[in-house]
């Protein structure tokens, strides 16, 4: 593996960061507050969206120090529940929701399509706002006493039955979600309005057809989010409402709205990630991604399909056997496009010059854990065992598998691959792939006993359990500390990188992507002059023609 | 391409911001048709989160409805198709003033677009007006829930709120039922409320169109504001003309 290596960087002793760039376009606070460039309110999302993460993740690892033992030792119970509802609101909606599409996807978009900006850099500005307004709500509420609905919400528990900050709570959500309509929206405007001359639809690269998917349920979905969350606070203020049966309303209404959102968010989450992983795969495996036509519509097949699978998430909350077993029929259908990508993947590593630089040990870390959280989907997605395993720990390891070695594998491929796009430096290497390597370890040991738990029937959202359930729990929470010390690296090389990286040079993966084609850190408006596109997606062939005529002309 | 001739090329595209493009033109986009049809798809797309939205009131609506007919059937009663009707006039001649404004923008008359601007906004403030008007009745009846003593009387007893009996003549509801006309009410209030706080947003947004309008800002051929601020308010008159027939009448169609 020593010598296989595609990275090729500049000589450092002469090599600098070209003076002029978007980092060093203006300066002081107020030009980053107020900025309309793509790529600094990229930035500002990074920065934002790592706090949460910690914060997120520092709630995760209290959740897994008290299932350390099986009494109700560290926490009392309803602190327990405050800790994983606080866990669960502000991983999905401050980090997991807008991980890829408003970093990476900011950062990248209008570079892939062959723009200066996205079509809105005020609303895109307006976004991080929102974005950032709703998280100092939720840090507000979780410093005022948390809520410990679950990040569900579920009625009649918090219109009714409960005393803490639930309105602050579904405000905040409200809020952030806007935040999330907005990027949607401006993607979709983007990449519909701004493509650059020879830009057509089958040319773009897949990360710009996985963003355009999951802006669709951004746009369509969240909305109806909003609306249920303020007809949840308008219910708990005025003690009158359609949720609560004690007043004559429908809880299983607040499940309907509730999952018609939250189930098509999962694909809000884990479509950018797909993006990512195309990219990924086709650069360090020097081939085009197979079925390029197949992997674009598979996209677009899981935004509509995601929205016809909502009430598999209530099979045991009494709807009726025939729209379970419809819902069922649907829900196996996702299973569909989801195996086209991963086939496509597979095939596009076949016969490939596969090297193993740290994007790409994310990126096939990836490829495993989906595969094993999509397959347990298609177990809790037939009524029959679902019925035993829902509610029980095997649901958490699921969407654990797809969220966390889905989408933050994917997310940590991505930063890493585009880091030196991003700050014009290279992140260190070995160290970064040893973080890799301890993310996919401490993972799997975290999650996996999580499964076996569950079919054992040890039920979520408790803080204690019977004792025979310890040795797994043990396991663990000592897969957490590993999985922390994984998360913890990348924030030390990569903040070390920023000053003693090496320099990057424009295109140091030998990547086909338009975005790879101008200066790193790229210029304001991204590009010299807008580009023309002449080729296709991922022609490796083009690229080494151009790199050609590169090395002759110099 | 190698850093330096990026650095020139970036620096002499920076040193000419306005070439030959209008002014109004942003850096951006390449030209004002390409801007205009962006911020034009923009606001059709939002339109598009704004029908999911006011989707998850309707639906849980026409749920409530079906499970508890007669009570929003006795509750619709309460309001005064005289005012709802006045009020659906008001706001379809708003749409077409607006829609004047955004003509009288496109040729370029300042004059004719202040007067529609002014008169769009008058027909708003009127609308928000009689919706104050009903509300305020609904508040002396005590039949707004949840915060201002909820009262039964009018459907576990019809006759003692002779104006409405002798219209509709309606039999009294079972306690229960009756009890359901809360629900109602509540879905009145958050449509109505719903829709009444996007009027605001539009007459805010009406009264610095004026201001900027004054100026001549909308007058030059750059007139993709008005534009889609004219789409947004035809797109909340097009809610109310669901909701009028949704909540006043129940019982006539």
């Amino acid at each position: 593996m020593s010598a296989a290596t595609i990275v090729t960087l500049p000589d450092q002793a002469t090599a600098r960061i070209p003076k002029m760039n978007f980092l060093t376009k203006e300066n002081g606070l107020l030009s980053w507050l107020l900025t309309g460039d793509h790529k600094r309110i990229a930035t500002l999302y990074l920065i934002s969206i790592t706090f949460f993460f910690f914060i997120g993740g520092a709630l995760a690892g209290l959740i897994r120090l008290e299932l350390l033992t099986p009494q109700n030792d560290l926490v009392a119970a309803d602190t327990y529940n405050k800790l994983f509802s606080m866990h669960g609101l502000i991983m999905v909606f401050f980090f997991l929701v807008p991980s890829v599409p408003a970093t990476i996807g900011n950062f990248l978009m209008p570079m892939m399509v062959g723009a200066k900006d996205l079509a809105l850099p005020k609303i895109n500005l307006l976004s991080w706002y929102l974005y950032v307004i709703g998280g100092l709500m939720m840090l507000w509420t979780m410093c005022v006493g948390g809520v410990d609905t679950g990040w569900t919400f579920t009625t009649p528990l918090s219109t009714h039955y409960l005393n803490t900050h639930v309105v602050s709570a579904a405000m905040s959500v409200f809020v952030a979600g806007f935040s999330s309509i907005l990027t949607g929206l401006n993607f979709i405007v983007t990449i519909h309005k701004m493509r650059c001359p020879g830009m057509t639809w089958f040319r773009l690269p897949l990360f710009v057809w996985s963003n355009y998917a999951a802006s669709i349920l951004m746009v369509l979905g969240t909305p109806v989010l909003a609306i249920t969350l303020t007809l949840v606070a308008l219910e708990r203020i005025f003690h009158i409402g359609v949720f609560d049966p004690a007043f004559g309303g429908d809880p299983l209404l607040f499940q309907h709205l509730f999952w018609f959102y939250s189930h098509p968010a999962v694909y809000i989450m884990i479509l950018p990630g797909f993006g990512v992983i195309s990219e990924v795969i086709s650069t360090f495996s020097r081939k085009r991604v197979f079925g390029y036509t197949a992997v674009a519509f598979s996209s677009v097949a899981i935004a509509v399909f995601g929205f016809f699978v909502w009430a598999h998430h209530m099979f045991i909350m009494g709807i009726s056997n025939y729209s379970a077993l419809v819902f069922s029929l649907l829900t196996m259908l996702v299973a569909v496009p989801s195996a086209i990508k991963i086939y496509n993947w597979a095939f596009t590593l076949y016969k490939g010059s596969i090297t193993f630089e740290t994007p790409m040990l994310y990126a096939i870390g990836f490829m495993g854990l989906f595969t094993i959280g999509g397959l347990t989907g298609v177990f809790l997605g037939a009524t029959g065992t679902d019925i035993h395993l829902t509610e029980t720990y095997f649901v958490v390891a699921h969407f654990h598998f797809v969220m966390v070695g889905g989408m933050l594998m994917s997310f940590l491929a991505g930063i890493h691959f585009w880091w030196p796009k991003w700050t014009g430096r290279m992140y260190p290497e070995k160290i970064s792939q040893l973080a890799a390597l301890t993310t996919f370890i401490g993972f799997n040991l975290t999650f996996f006993p999580q499964f076996i738990l569950g079919t054992l029937g040890m039920p979520r959202r408790y803080a204690a359990y019977p004792p025979e359930f310890q040795v797994l729990n043990v396991f663990s929470t000592a897969g957490a500390t590993v999985l922390g010390i994984g998360y913890l690296l990348p924030i030390l090389y990569l903040t070390w990188s920023l000053k003693y990286g090496a320099i990057a040079g424009d295109n140091p993966w030998h990547a086909t992507g338009l975005e790879w084609q101008t200066q790193s850190p790229p210029l304001t408006e991204n590009f010299p002059e807008i580009p023309i596109m002449d080729h296709e997606a991922y022609d490796y062939e083009w690229l080494e023609r151009m790199e050609r005529k590169e090395v002759a002309s110099v | 391409m190698s850093d330096s001739t990026a650095i020139a090329q970036g620096a002499s595209a920076g040193a000419a911001p306005h070439g030959e493009h209008p002014s109004y033109q942003r850096h951006h986009f390449e030209t004002v048709g390409q801007q205009f049809d962006a911020t034009n798809f923009a606001m059709w797309i939002f339109l598009l989160t704004e029908v999911m939205f006011f989707g998850g009131l309707f639906t849980s609506y026409l749920i409530m409805r079906n499970w508890y007919y007669r009570a929003f059937v006795e509750g619709s009663h309460q309001l005064s198709i005289l005012w709802g009707t006045a009020n659906t006039t008001v706001l379809i001649i708003s749409s077409f003033t607006m829609a004047m404004a955004v003509w009288s923008a496109q040729m370029r008359r300042k004059g004719a677009l202040l007067l529609f601007l002014g008169l769009t906004f008058l027909l708003g403030i009127a609308f928000l007006g009689i919706k104050g008007i009903e509300w305020h009745e609904k508040w002396v009846k005590h039949h707004v829930p949840g915060i201002h003593q909820y009262s039964e009387q009018a459907f576990l007893n019809p006759a003692s709120d002779p104006e409405v009996f002798k219209e509709y003549h309606d039999k009294p509801l079972s306690p229960g039922m009756a009890q359901k006309t809360e629900e109602y009410f509540f879905l009145y209030f958050a449509m109505t409320g719903m829709h009444a706080l996007h009027m605001v947003i539009g007459v805010c947004l009406l009264v610095y169109i004026f201001i900027r309008a004054r100026t001549g800002a909308y007058t030059n051929g750059h007139f993709t504001f008005v534009e889609n601020f004219g789409l947004y308010w035809h797109f909340v008159d097009i809610i109310w003309i669901f909701l009028y027939p949704l909540l006043y009448l129940i019982s006539r169609y």
